[in-house]
């Protein structure tokens, strides 16, 4: 196959990681809370998939269940570190910023002692195929394009129609913008918060393990997922808040990420290892470029959610 | 019967909001319920809508006792209300507001929202553009979302939070058109208002509270403006204020095509042109947000204009130059454009001089500043108007934000205008508090006393000091931002008596306000601005409020205005 075929591919399949991040903090970004714990939690989420895929990578099991088991293991865990970040910040209003910084070490740290007590050849090597359904074993890049990219597909589609077509969605959206007016009409503000913070972790978590297990699927693939969970609070901003548009950012992140090691097999461009980290740097110069393109438009509806990062008090006397 | 309320009493802490409260609401009525800012008319209703509990009492509906613990359960019983602060998602459309938090049967169509709004709308005589973002409507527009919301929720019991305090006469007129609609409808209508004559206007009886307690319900054919005051107060005032004609009436300041734009590139004021005179207090109408607030900083100081020219006539002569530290170079410059002179009225000049020289000069006060000249105020700060000598004062809007510092006491507060006279880098505090204290005592602040952190009083007092410091400064041009606002009627004639005599003694007066009734009756002149240019400049002895109501929403100047 082409190397240009080969090299999109390749992108779209990193890009999905991103598209989980993004699409998981858009829910929770629209809820009016900015969770930084977001490469914490997918840090958790990668662990608590390989460890219930440790369990259970080497058994009888249908390949069926046991990636449903995994998805389900990155999800309770993702989800945990979703519920100490909504109770701290939605029934505690704790500074969000804070709590989600801490709740980023935390995960981070905690994930690094879990996944080096697991064995490799069982949560890896044993159901790396599983997760590659339908294209395990092909020798080309399309094995790369397994369950978890489709799935993170259909959740961005999915969350966008929610989002944006739904009476779930005008409330969700509703909250995040003004919460005293979402509780005057009788929305349930806790709720929405809690859910929409519960939910986008969880989506969250879900990238940790397709990064772990399908794309890159190696043994030291948990160290730089931290790094993807940054990236991806950043193509919140790219993708105007938008979980659609995360597919397209993602592919443009993932693209100008896979630039730099790409390039150097393009035989008629001359690279030096010193201009590579330049190219890396391209995601994040994309990013401050978005940023000052949606501010100087001003646009009404590009702008974050009007209460983000506030938190919400009823008015008492 | 709609809707009774029996006992109702509810607590904020030691303060007793509502004192047994008893009310009846009738079905296809309108109802009034008027009282002072502060006597519980929002907290009684906020109680039937759901916002707060009642510590003690019952509500019945339709004869039968019902709990109200939320708006969803006040929605329930068919009761909806419409606050003082809108309560709408800005980003959202009209549609999208309106059907916020309704449960409905079947699936989420956006158009069957449209097409209901549009049929409610029609009903009724609103006009609304069910598509339209709250973000690109006006006060009015928004209101009429508020209102359908509620109507939408099917309610039958309107609770509307001083509908009128920000809409433009002709906006109240249609405000009250659909109201009366509402009631042949069979709908019962509850309005909270302090405006006397809205309450004749509109309402078929009127409940009067009074520091919690219900005093009185009553039909309004009976009533009459002085009857209503003396229920609502307590006690009889007059409500005449007393305008004296403009004695020789000089030009004190004077604007001229000043242009200013925001941040963000939107001219906020355009090409505004008038005359300030001395001795007549000079009215500014507008919608809220026309650039009053712009046009006064200006004047003041605080923003810097792009155009045009503000020139301040300052009437004093054989003033000592005072504002010597400021710059040794702008007093050579001054003294070379002859802007002093000695008692002999000769000029002075520091050709020569060294800066020493100079000083002892200045500071033995045989300097005098000739200040009969004019004084353009065009982007000068504050303190470099102060240093001229010219006695500006400024009451503006934002009175905690702007005009006081809310966790000093009353004494500190007056030191933001002298703290700089101290001697040798330490405070005067002596001078400050007697002014304080004479504050307290001439214009009856209730306060323990000047050290009183200004929080901590009320509205009225608040304003009190405020407008007490500005008066205070001795100010040829005095500048009031709705001073009124948040007040209670006698605060607020106190206020207005206050801006007479500053009139009478020669000040020029700017008072931008809201009620055009007061504008009307206190002020001399009126000018009306909309979108940051000047609508007209009318007499407010002969202007009606319809006139000023049309100037306020026309968007460009007619030539034929009457000049006064």
């Amino acid at each position: 196959m082409n190397i240009w075929l080969n090299f999109l591919i390749d992108s779209l399949a990193f890009g999905a990681v991103f598209i989980y991040g993004s699409t998981g903090e858009i829910l929770t970004e629209k809820a009016g809370h900015l969770n930084l714990g977001i490469p914490g939690i997918m840090c958790m989420g990668g662990a608590g998939g390989c460890l219930v895929l440790n369990a259970i990578g080497k058994s009888a099991l249908p390949p069926f269940v046991i990636v449903t088991l995994g998805i389900l293991g990155a999800l309770a865990f993702a989800m945990l570190c979703g519920g100490i970040y909504a109770f701290l910040t939605v029934t505690l209003r704790a500074n969000q910023n804070v709590t989600g910084l801490t709740l980023t070490t935390f995960g981070v740290g905690l994930s690094k002692v879990i996944m080096t007590k697991l064995d490799t050849v069982v949560y890896l090597v044993s159901t790396r195929d599983y997760f590659r359904w339908p294209f395990a074993g092909r020798k080309d890049s399309l094995q790369l394009l397994g369950v978890l990219f489709f799935l993170a597909i259909a959740v961005a589609l999915i969350s966008s129609w929610v989002l944006f077509r739904t009476k779930t969605g005008l409330h969700l959206r509703a909250v995040g913008e003004n919460p005293g007016t979402a509780d005057a009409v009788g929305i349930n503000v806790t709720r929405y918060k809690y859910l929409a913070t519960l939910i986008g972790s969880g989506i969250a978590g879900l990238g940790g393990l397709y990064y772990i297990i399908d794309y890159m699927a190696s043994q030291e693939a948990y160290l730089s997922v931290e790094a993807w969970g940054w990236l991806s609070i950043a193509l919140v901003i790219f993708a105007l808040w938008r979980p659609h548009m995360t597919i397209i950012g993602s592919t443009v992140f993932g693209i100008l990420f896979s630039l730099g090691s790409f390039i150097t097999n393009v035989s008629w461009i001359k690279v030096t290892m010193a201009t590579i980290p330049l190219l890396k740097m391209l995601p994040y110069v994309v990013t401050i470029l978005v940023l000052i393109i949606s501010s100087i438009r001003n646009k009404r509806e590009n702008q974050p959610p009007a209460s983000l990062g506030l938190s919400y008090f009823r008015e008492e006397r | 019967m709609a809707l009774q309320m029996r006992g109702i009493t509810k607590r904020f802490g030691s303060v007793l909001a509502n004192d047994h409260v008893d009310l009846d609401v009738y079905q296809g009525e309108i109802l009034a319920i008027l009282g002072e800012n502060g006597c519980g008319k929002t907290t009684l209703m906020n109680m039937i809508a759901g916002i707060y509990f009642p510590d003690e009492g019952q509500i019945l509906i339709d004869g039968r006792e019902v709990v109200i613990r939320s708006p969803k359960d006040a929605f329930e019983h068919k009761i909806g209300m419409i606050h003082q602060h809108f309560k709408l998602v800005d980003l959202f459309t009209a549609a999208e507001n309106i059907v916020l938090g309704v449960e409905e049967e079947g699936r989420y169509n956006p158009k069957n929202v449209v097409s209901r709004v549009r049929e409610i709308a029609e009903r009724y005589g609103f006009q609304l553009d069910p598509g339209k973002k709250i973000y690109d409507m006006s006060v009015s527009e928004k209101q009429t979302v508020e209102i359908i919301k509620v109507l939408y929720r099917g309610a039958d019991i309107l609770i509307l939070d001083e509908p009128t305090a920000v809409l433009t006469p002709q906006e109240i007129t249609r405000l009250f058109a659909v109201l009366r609609r509402m009631k042949e409808d069979g709908k019962s209508i509850i309005i909270i208002t302090h405006k006397l004559n809205e309450v004749l206007e509109v309402s078929d009886r009127v409940a009067i509270l009074r520091k919690g307690q219900h005093i009185a319900t009553v039909n309004t054919a009976e009533m009459d403006e002085s009857k209503l005051t003396y229920m609502m107060v307590g006690r009889r005032i007059s409500l005449n204020i007393d305008r004296k004609e403009p004695a020789d009436a000089v030009p004190r300041l004077v604007v001229q095509g000043l242009n200013l734009s925001s941040g963000e590139g939107i001219r906020v004021l355009k090409d505004i042109t008038f005359t300030a005179n001395g001795g007549e207090i000079l009215g500014i109408a507008g919608i809220a947000g026309s650039g009053q607030r712009e046009l006064l900083e200006s004047i003041a100081g605080l923003q810097p204009v792009e155009s045009g020219s503000i020139v301040f006539y300052n009437p004093k002569k054989d003033k000592p130059v005072t504002f010597f530290h400021k710059s040794m170079k702008k007093v050579r410059e001054l003294a070379a454009e002859g802007a002093f002179h000695d008692r002999e009225g000769k000029p002075v000049s520091f050709q020569g001089q060294s800066t020493a020289q100079i000083r002892k000069r200045v500071e033995s006060g045989e300097v005098l500043f000739n200040e009969d000249e004019m004084m353009n105020l065009r982007n000068r700060t504050p303190l470099e108007i102060r240093q001229l000598g010219i006695h500006l004062s400024f009451v503006p809007e934002d009175r905690l934000g702007m005009g006081l510092v809310g966790n000093m006491d009353i004494t500190d507060n007056m030191m933001l205008r002298s703290y700089r006279k101290g001697p040798h880098g330490f405070l005067d505090r002596k001078g400050p508090r007697a002014q304080a204290e004479q504050i307290i005592r001439e214009l009856e602040v209730s306060t323990p006393g000047p050290s009183t952190t200004v929080r901590k009083l009320s509205g009225g007092n608040v304003q009190k000091v405020l407008v007490g410091r500005e008066i205070a400064y001795a100010p040829k041009v005095l500048m009031a931002a709705y001073p009124v606002r948040g007040l209670d009627i006698g605060s607020s004639y106190t206020i207005y008596h206050l801006l007479n005599r500053q009139k009478e003694a020669g000040v020029a007066v700017i008072f931008v306000g809201e009620d055009l009734d007061v504008l009307l009756a206190l002020c001399d002149r009126i000018m009306v601005i909309n979108g940051g240019a000047v609508t007209g400049i009318v007499d407010a002895r002969s202007a009606t409020k319809e006139e000023i109501g049309l100037l306020m929403t026309r968007t460009e100047r007619r030539e034929e205005v009457r000049e006064a």
